[in-house]
């Protein structure tokens, strides 16, 4: 199972009818059991290359293959719940065949057990995403997109939250894409670190990084993300 | 308790004013309910509002039921609206009378000309209505349903429907008003019975307690089903919804 992904462009058209480049060569290819993160500067195009990966947006130039029938389980940027379902049924009409046990260890670790009957709208932002998070998992996808899960969150929700993904995604075989904006994230979570440059966005670098998730100490993850940071800085600028 | 005051004031005023105006224009609340009762103890009170419901029913359901369909239709497919517009333009601005009277025309003093007129001139409002509801159905659930995959029914069910359950009711609170406004019009001008009928009858009579009475006993029903079934369904409906002061 493994995902390739070659965008070679994509414009967007704005309301006023102007054609803006959003993608000028992206390409990478993930393997099942991988954890990529997309790392660039805010509006570069991360969520638009997930878009046309779960093929939300088929009008680009290039070529997605991802597994036949694959089940996408997708983390939107904003948690996207059904305000007029509960936390429970959100989480259950995208998964209809995951069994009470199953979900029940997933709210577990979430958190998410106190709120099953609870609307959206009476969540705060950090448990809603904590939701967005339950149903993307309980569908037990093949193909787990996050698209930044943690922003807005305050440091220690994050990196608590953090944890759980990377609990969540150890020991199955998903092929998982994750998008950040942020180093740590992307360092601490990722096998396969891909570098994006400004609008329109092509890949600067694809960085894999060997150590498991778990054995990774703090002094690794510094030499990475100074890695990281100085090619960003080296960045050619057009 | 606030509604049973604001019932008795109205009939208090009544009663004023019927000293004001006398009995021969405006009869006082017991000369209404005598008459009320004599024709509910002769069985005339309940065939008539019986006939009415019936044709309200029929012609409310059939305008909601294509109303919903053509206007979700035009307010998802651009061509379709494109296609609807004018004469949906045409129909809502078409007399509801002129509707009625081509109708028995066309059709007959006939039940089906009735009840089809009657929803005909409920089922552009249902179609406006339900149209905005569409074009503003949010894209990004859409999406979330695209993604997860949800089959067609689940994704009607609980993606769209709730999305368009505050539109519907809506089309159907406006509708029901437009539809007990004009079916007495219809009973009026072509229906051997019917509380639009009796009125009728009543008016060329001079009968005012009967026409009071029939009046009255209407209204009791409009208000029972919109409390009984409109205001619950709303309520259900928008119970995820953080109440509002």
């Amino acid at each position: 199972m493994r995902l390739e992904v070659e965008i070679a462009s994509k414009t967007f058209k704005s309301a006023a009818g102007e054609l803006h480049d959003v993608i000028a060569g992206v390409a990478f290819a993930l393997n099942a059991g991988e954890v990529g993160v997309l790392v660039g500067p805010s509006g570069c195009g991360k969520s638009t290359t997930l878009r046309i990966l779960a093929g939300l947006d088929p009008d680009f130039q290039g070529r997605v293959s991802r597994p036949t029938g694959a089940r996408i389980g997708f983390v939107f940027q904003e948690p996207r719940l059904l305000p007029w379902r509960s936390v429970e049924e959100n989480v259950r009409l995208a998964a209809p065949l995951a069994d009470e046990s199953k979900l029940s260890a997933l709210f577990e670790i979430l958190e998410l057990k106190a709120h099953r009957n609870h609307f959206p709208g009476e969540l705060s932002l950090g448990l809603a995403r904590r939701v967005a998070l339950a149903r993307a998992f309980a569908v037990e996808p093949e193909l787990l997109i996050l698209d930044e899960p943690l922003a807005s969150l305050d440091t220690a929700l994050a990196s608590r939250l953090r944890d759980e993904i990377a609990m969540l995604v150890d020991g199955r075989s998903v092929i998982t894409l994750l998008v950040t904006h942020d180093v740590d994230d992307a360092v601490r979570l990722g096998d396969r670190v891909i570098l994006l440059s400004p609008r329109p966005a092509r890949v600067l670098a694809d960085l894999p990084i060997r150590t498991p998730r778990s054995a990774r100490g703090e002094v690794e993850i510094a030499a990475i993300k100074s890695e990281i940071t100085r090619r960003i800085d080296h960045c050619p600028t057009k | 308790m606030a509604r049973l005051l604001s019932f008795a004031v109205f009939v208090a005023i009544w009663w004023i004013a019927s000293l004001f105006a006398g009995d021969a224009k405006l009869p006082p609340p017991p000369a209404v309910l005598a008459a009320m009762i004599a024709e509910a103890r002769s069985g005339n009170l309940f065939f008539h509002l019986g006939a009415t419901l019936a044709r309200v029913t029929l012609a409310f359901t059939l305008a909601m039921a294509l109303g919903a369909a053509i206007g979700y239709l035009m307010g998802r497919v651009r061509l379709a609206d494109r296609l609807g517009d004018p004469w949906l333009i045409l129909l809502l601005n078409l007399p509801a009378l002129v509707v009625i009277v081509l109708a028995y025309i066309w059709a007959g003093l006939t039940e089906v000309a009735a009840i089809a007129a009657i929803a005909i001139n409920k089922l552009p409002t249902a179609i406006v209505t339900l149209r905005e509801g569409a074009r503003a159905l949010d894209a990004a659930l859409d999406e979330m349903a695209t993604v997860f995959a949800l089959p067609h029914w689940s994704r009607f069910r609980h993606v769209i429907l709730p999305q368009l359950a505050p539109y519907i009711a809506a089309a159907a609170r406006s509708g029901l008003s437009l539809v007990w406004k004009i079916v007495l019009v219809a009973e009026l001008l072509g229906r051997p019975n019917g509380v639009g009928f009796e009125i009728g009858v009543a008016f060329q009579l001079f009968d005012i307690p009967l026409l009071l009475a029939y009046s009255l006993s209407f209204a009791a029903v409009v208000l029972l089903i919109e409390t009984l079934l409109v205001q619950p369904f709303e309520a259900r409906s928008s119970r995820w919804r953080p109440r509002a002061a």
